[in-house]
């Protein structure tokens, strides 16, 4: 011990800093270390326990004897929570209870809410407690169930207001409470309307599952029985009726129970009539509050549909209408019990076999079998004998000839398996289609998605079509989405509202169950039989996914045994097939499996054997909080380190000032429980450690000088426990910001901080974020620029876009191994080398956030964005030591994974850290051909373990059908994600290849797939470039591609914002990443009311989207692009004096300065309506985008300019000659 | 019956090629084991990297002695592996160290199916040319 002592000491050259520090001069007493000796024993012995390679070792090298006594209060802690861990699983549920009162409020919440509406409120609201009690007190359920199933009339009132309670959660986006998302899910309602976004789109599940007699799947063939069963019967009509739009198919499904009984009411129609863009055709029941009902212009940009649905909820439906709106839901009823669903057919048979078979199973949990695993995939996989066949290659064993010995029921389930899947557009069942009608029209608001047309059901139809940018509807039967638009003809191919994306074509039931687009999108809802179809039809096949993303509601199970598949390990979902009611079958393997006995208690309904209705098998979208068996160690606790720049380049950029502000303002908010520690390193040349441990009167501050061989000076106090060292925390940051002013040390070692921060961080895992502010000049790591300015705009090759050494990447693997994520801040004004210190993110799960030009006041936008990313970055949710397995049906196969994280197993993702701005892709390729299937299924399901301490799997399950022909599969693209998809793609040839080469595979990306439908499906021979009307924004987002700054060539663009715009297209969902790609343009100095939307008592107007062209702007007006991450205002130079006096608050033209990022809040009706309008846009989405106002003449127009990516640049074709260089391609 | 230098060359390129037999069942062994999930690329990759620069010294060892004993022909047919290997040294990552196998890369079914099939190919050129060295070794030794 004296000997490591002193070997600390001399090493420590200045322990001691000055008054600049708050580092009081008292140096660690080396004979501390004796005591922690022993503690370190029991520290290491108890992480040992946790099998395998995951459990933290030991530190190694000198470090290893004394160091880690650090880290003996959290083992314990540690262990003794996760003991806990189920009953606090439970406590989930229970402690939510203030739920009801927040819901029985909402009077006040839903400002347009009548009093009819409020004064049901409460009854509404009983689902929620009901799911709060979930499995505790049953009582209520049975409650609700015979209100459920009560006549018509009486429940037309509770439906409307269950409604509005329904649907606003899923208004809900902007975060719940960061910290317990789970608990407090229902009081974020106060936000609700406030946020908006497709993100919602997972509502009503938690109502589903609280209502008991919600859970019928399948609308039955007798009406009484839908009325005691199976509401979601009803639901599953009454929604159709109106049509909705796809992102909201999910919720209506979720809804089922609190909505089932608002099947009869208008409340269907109501609340779905103004939703989607282009519904105007919606027939006659239609209450709607927008300011203009009807109004044509209704749309739903980001998240449009929501907060209009809310407002129309929100007013109190005439008498009249009522009445129609009931008798429509009737007929509809009429519809639904004569419609042939054939699943519905075989409830009877169920329900009655139940008696027979009642506790025979010899129910085989999932978890019993599996010895300790040994590695994540493992426990995520489960056990050994199963890992074999998850590999996609493997050959499963293929149950297709069912040694059944229950005949009975097997003969119409196998009639059953196949005929809901089918997609043939033309031979639908007259009854169906009826059925179907009105859903097919809402399902396609923005037009070229959808499959079906009937328009001969309802003539609104023909409006719908004519406001989808001159779609004529002709009763050709040819789905919509198939029809041939001639591009070069066509002025206006963007539509006016936003691009949902398409519904697949599956059956109602499954479409209803189906995952939600937000988190789960294929980029052929089609999938095509053969690779050899896939081959014609040139279109990449591939996932993308956003699997952490916030949801305001998501069924949360609890239970023993969580059922999966034992050959491949696939968890129970919704489109697996009961075979009777002791197996099902596996949809992506086709194994037969046992229902295990607890599988046949619903504890929902309370009711024995109806597997069928448990919560896992009515939601795509669910979340099981997992038991030990899929831990490798206790759950970790949320660590927090966080490594600073403080070099003179840093301290001259007064980063740190923001830093600290943040974090001292949301050090509360951190994610985390009660075992949350948090730590601070700084470097410049040398690199300081500060001890904050509880009893010492200021933070200490321990210098090491030593970077090459880093170590850490002390063995505890480095990362402490939030809550009991918050004094010394905020000392700290208010410190910090002054203490390195004088500073004139600009050399960085980034590298041996990272290793510092390894080695604290290996024992836990957890997250680092680094900060830093030029290239690392000092120790391992170290990077030259290379850089040459002069080939910035240069056309032909661009270099360096690779890392300059494996040193980042190699660390990144290093974190990845003991589950510590690093992300990176990187605020430079000079060349950093991006490609290479990208790396530590990109293989770690990170994130990367880069601020080029950062000052914090000569740059002051920049300044305010990083506090606003700041603000978002330290309170979302976050999961650590994650892994994320990606299943799919027999047949197919994934190969190329997109994103941030590390490749464990082919399909197997290991995320240090999860974060719900993470979105990830993956290419697939059709190994074997699947014909003899209809449906194929994609499961993702993420393991981690929450902020709580909590281990917890989400699980999303897409379902798509299979198709023979090449028509089908284009009527099925999904143009925004074949884009993204084709980003990430581009990336990574771009690195591996050059940018040129993925220049060009983007453009033949283009052209093989629009040749291939010219020579194949299409039969016009126009001179034209013709496309399917699926298809018709390719041409354009690809052109946007090629403009972006990731893979523009011939504009001056610095090769690091460049590399960031490739790691932002890795990296990114879907969402913010289509923003990036092709922004949303508006014209803002004349927002009406027209079409508004009322949102949290607010009007916000909804001017159309306009095409990214300078054609568009005209010297009179003002207008707004949405980037995703910043919003720009442009005002052209003879803007009208009364917008500028009204809105920006300034005189004439000339005085608006050049630099301004906020709106003034004045007192006038168009302040009013664009400031709504900006918070509403800014409320859709995670990060406060900051706003630049762009004055005609100012420097900064480029910046706004270089996004209208329909105009020709100096560089760059315009769109009409990328189409006309398009078709030249395909002539040839 | 002599003892030539080309002799010579073919014994040792016979005991060496017996080693490079092994290196490939080797790398077959450890990307099947990828594959199956039983290894982390991590901790698996690194004795694939060890055998990967033994492998292509060996195999350039050989040719330098061929073309000293100016056994053309059997320079001939090991000119394409050699060049392969050359482009493969020269095209791997970086710093050269995690040498042609990339820990975060190797996992994607693409770059995986691509290594084994190289791993199964080399197999079998080793194990031709096991006999082809064979062959010449006692032809070289019997004749002249």
């Amino acid at each position: 011990m004296e000997e490591q002592g002193s070997c600390i000491e001399r090493k420590l050259l200045r322990a001691k800093r000055g008054p600049g520090g708050p580092a009081q001069s008292q140096m660690q007493v080396p004979s501390g270390y004796g005591l922690h000796h022993q503690n370190y024993i029991a520290a290491s012995g108890h992480y040992s326990q946790g099998p395998g390679k995951m459990a933290a070792s030991p530190l190694d090298g000198q470090c290893s004897d004394y160091y880690s006594g650090l880290y003996t209060p959290p083992a314990q802690k540690v262990a003794a929570s996760s003991t806990a861990s189920h009953e606090g699983a439970q406590q989930v549920y229970s402690g939510g209870p203030p739920a009801p009162p927040l819901l029985g409020a909402p009077p006040g919440l839903v400002p347009g809410a009548s009093s009819t509406a409020s004064l049901m409120h409460t009854s509404a609201s009983q689902p929620y407690p009901s799911f709060v009690n979930y499995y505790s007190s049953p009582a209520v359920y049975t409650a609700n169930s015979s209100a459920a199933s009560q006549g018509f009339p009486a429940t037309c009132h509770y439906s409307v207001s269950t409604v509005s309670n329904a649907v606003h959660p899923s208004v809900c986006y902007s975060s719940p409470p960061p910290g317990d998302p789970y608990t407090r899910v229902f009081t974020s309602q106060n936000a609700l309307v406030a946020g908006s976004g497709r993100e919602g789109s997972f509502p009503g599940q938690n109502a589903a599952l609280s209502h008991p007699s919600a859970l019928g799947p399948l609308p039955s063939q007798q009406h009484q029985q839908q009325q005691q069963q199976t509401l979601s019967g009803f639901n599953t009509l009454s929604w159709s009726v109106p049509g909705l739009p796809p992102a909201q198919d999910n919720l209506l499904r979720n809804h089922a129970g609190s909505v089932a009984s608002a099947s009869n009411s208008p409340a269907g129609p109501v609340a779905v009539s103004p939703a989607g863009p282009g519904m105007q055709n919606v027939p006659p029941p239609r209450p709607v509050s927008t300011v203009l009902p009807g109004a044509p212009s209704a749309r739903g940009p980001p998240a449009g549909k929501y907060p209009q649905e809310s407002a129309a909820l929100g007013t109190q439906p005439s008498e009249l209408t009522l009445q129609k709106g009931m008798q429509y839901g009737d007929y509809v009823n009429n519809q639904a019990s004569s419609a042939p669903t054939p699943l519905s057919s075989t409830s009877d048979d169920e329900e009655e076999e139940e008696d027979e078979e009642a506790g025979v199973d010899s129910s085989s949990t999932t978890s019993s079998a599996s010895p300790v695993p040994n590695s994540y995939d493992a426990l995520e996989g489960g056990s050994y004998a199963d890992m074999h066949s998850s590999s996609a290659s493997s050959p499963a064993p293929d149950p297709a000839p069912d040694p059944d010995p229950v005949p009975a029921p097997t003969a119409p389930q196998s009639v059953r398996m196949a005929k809901p899947f089918g997609h043939g557009y033309p031979t639908l069942q007259p009854g169906y289609q009826n059925a179907a009608a009105p859903l097919t029209s809402g399902v396609q608001p923005s037009g070229p998605v959808a499959f079906q047309q009937y328009p001969q059901q309802y003539p609104g139809v023909n409006q719908l079509s004519s406001s989808l940018g001159g779609l004529s509807l002709q009763s050709s039967p040819q789905p919509e989405s198939l029809r041939p638009v001639n591009l070069t003809q066509e002025k206006d191919v963007l539509p006016t509202t936003p691009v949902w994306a398409p519904v697949p074509n599956l059956n109602m039931d499954l479409k209803k169950l189906n995952c939600s687009p937000d988190s789960f999108r294929c980029t052929l809802t089609n999938i095509p039989q053969t690779q050899a179809l896939l081959n014609k039809a040139k279109l990449p096949l591939g996932l993308l996914l956003h699997p952490f993303r916030d949801l305001t509601q998501l069924p949360v199970i609890t239970s023993n045994t969580i059922v999966r598949c034992r050959s491949c390990r696939t968890y129970i979902n919704p489109f697996v097939s009961f075979i009777d009611q002791r197996r099902w079958k596996c949809n992506l393997c086709y194994r037969v499996n046992d229902v295990p006995e607890e599988f046949m208690y619903n504890p929902l309904t309370r009711s024995y054997g109806e597997p069928h209705k448990r919560p896992e098998v009515q939601n795509s979208t669910v979340e099981f909080i997992a038991s030990s068996d899929y831990m490798l160690r206790p759950p970790q606790p949320a660590v927090y380190l966080f490594v600073l720049d403080v070099s003179h380049n840093a301290v001259e950029a007064g980063y740190l000032t923001v830093l600290c502000q943040s974090l001292l303002e949301n050090l509360d908010k951190l994610p985390g429980d009660s075992r949350t520690r948090i730590g601070f390193m700084t470097f410049d040349s040398t690199i300081h450690f500060y001890s904050l441990q509880e009893g010492l009167s200021q933070p200490q501050m321990l210098i090491v000088s030593d970077i090459d061989d880093v170590f850490l000076p002390t063995p505890d106090g480095l990362l402490v426990n939030l809550y009991e060292s918050k004094e010394l925390i905020k000392v700290l940051l208010n410190a910090l910001p002054n203490m390195f002013t004088n500073t004139r040390e600009t050399h960085s070692a980034l590298g041996p901080a990272l290793q510092a921060a390894f080695k604290l961080m290996s024992p836990t895992g957890g997250r680092v974020s680094v900060f830093q502010t030029q290239l690392p000049s000092l120790g391992a790591g170290l990077l030259q620029s290379r850089e040459d300015p002069n080939q910035r705009s240069s056309t032909k090759v661009v270099q360096h876009l690779g890392p300059a050494t494996d040193f980042y990447k190699k660390l990144a693997l290093d974190c990845s191994g003991q589950q510590t994520a690093v992300d990176l801040f990187l605020l430079s004004s000079q060349y950093s080398d991006l490609a290479s210190l990208a790396c530590m993110s990109k293989y770690s799960a990170g994130c990367i956030y880069y601020y080029p030009s950062f000052h914090c006041t000569h740059n002051p936008s920049q300044a305010e964005k990083l506090q606003k990313d700041l603000k978002r970055y330290l309170t979302r949710k976050i999961g650590f030591e994650a892994v994320m397995r990606i299943r799919c049906t027999k047949g197919l196969s994934m190969h190329t994974f997109h994103g941030n994280f590390f490749v464990r197993s082919t399909d197997l993702l290991s995320l240090a850290n999860i974060n719900p701005d993470a979105g990830f892709a993956v290419q697939l390729s059709i190994e074997e051909n699947l014909t003899d299937t209809s449906l194929v299924c994609f499961q993702t399901a993420l393991l981690y373990t929450s902020s709580k301490g909590e281990r917890r799997i989400r699980v999303h399950t897409l379902c798509l059908p299979v198709v023979s022909s090449l028509a089908d599969v284009y009527a099925g693209v999904d143009v925004q994600a074949a884009v993204c998809l084709l980003a990430n793609m581009a990336v990574d040839r771009s690195v591996s290849s050059s940018l040129s080469d993925a220049r060009d595979a983007l453009v033949n990306a283009v052209v093989d797939s629009l040749s291939a439908y010219g020579s194949t499906v299409s039969n016009f021979q126009h001179s034209g470039l013709i496309a399917p009307a699926s298809l018709k924004l390719f041409p354009l987002y690809v052109l946007a591609l090629l403009k972006q700054k990731a893979f523009r060539t011939g504009t001056s663009t610095r090769l690091d914002d460049r590399v960031y715009a490739m790691c932002q297209i890795k990296s990114q969902p879907l969402v913010h990443l289509m923003k990036m790609i092709h922004p949303n343009l508006y014209r803002i100095d004349r927002l009406t009311d027209e079409g508004a939307v009322h949102v949290n008592d607010r009007v916000v107007p909804q001017p159309p989207l306009l095409k990214l062209s300078a054609e568009k702007l005209t010297r009179e007006g003002a207008f707004l692009m949405d980037c995703g991450s910043v919003f720009y205002i442009w005002i052209g130079n003879g803007c009208d004096s009364h917008f500028i006096e009204d809105v920006l608050g300034y005189p004439n033209f000339a005085s608006v300065p050049q630099k301004m990022t906020h709106l003034p809040e004045l007192d006038t009706l168009s302040s009013e309506r664009t400031r709504s309008f900006l918070t509403w846009l800014r409320d859709s989405r995670p990060l406060s985008p900051v706003l630049h106002l762009v004055k005609d003449e100012s420097p900064a127009k480029t910046e706004f300019f270089q996004h209208l990516v329909e105009d020709r640049t100096e560089a760059a074709f315009s769109y009409y000659e990328f189409l006309v260089h398009v078709q030249q391609q395909i002539c040839k | 019956m002599a003892f030539t230098f080309a002799a010579f060359c073919y014994m040792l390129a016979l005991v060496l090629c017996a080693a490079l037999i092994f290196f490939a069942i080797w790398h077959i062994i450890a990307f099947d084991e990828l594959r199956t999930d039983f290894k982390s690329p991590i901790d698996q990759g690194n004795p694939v990297h060890a055998l990967v620069l033994p492998e292509y010294s060996i195999h350039s060892l050989f040719c330098v002695m061929f073309l000293c004993a100016q056994q053309w022909l059997t320079l001939g047919l090991n000119m394409p592996l050699l060049f392969y290997h050359f482009w493969r040294y020269f095209h791997c990552p970086a710093d050269s160290s995690e040498l042609a196998y990339d820990p975060p890369a190797v996992m994607n079914a693409d770059t995986l199916s691509y290594c084994q099939k190289e791993a199964w190919c080399k197999l079998a050129f080793y194990l031709l040319s096991f006999f082809y060295y064979l062959y010449c070794m006692i032809y070289t030794l019997v004749s002249s």
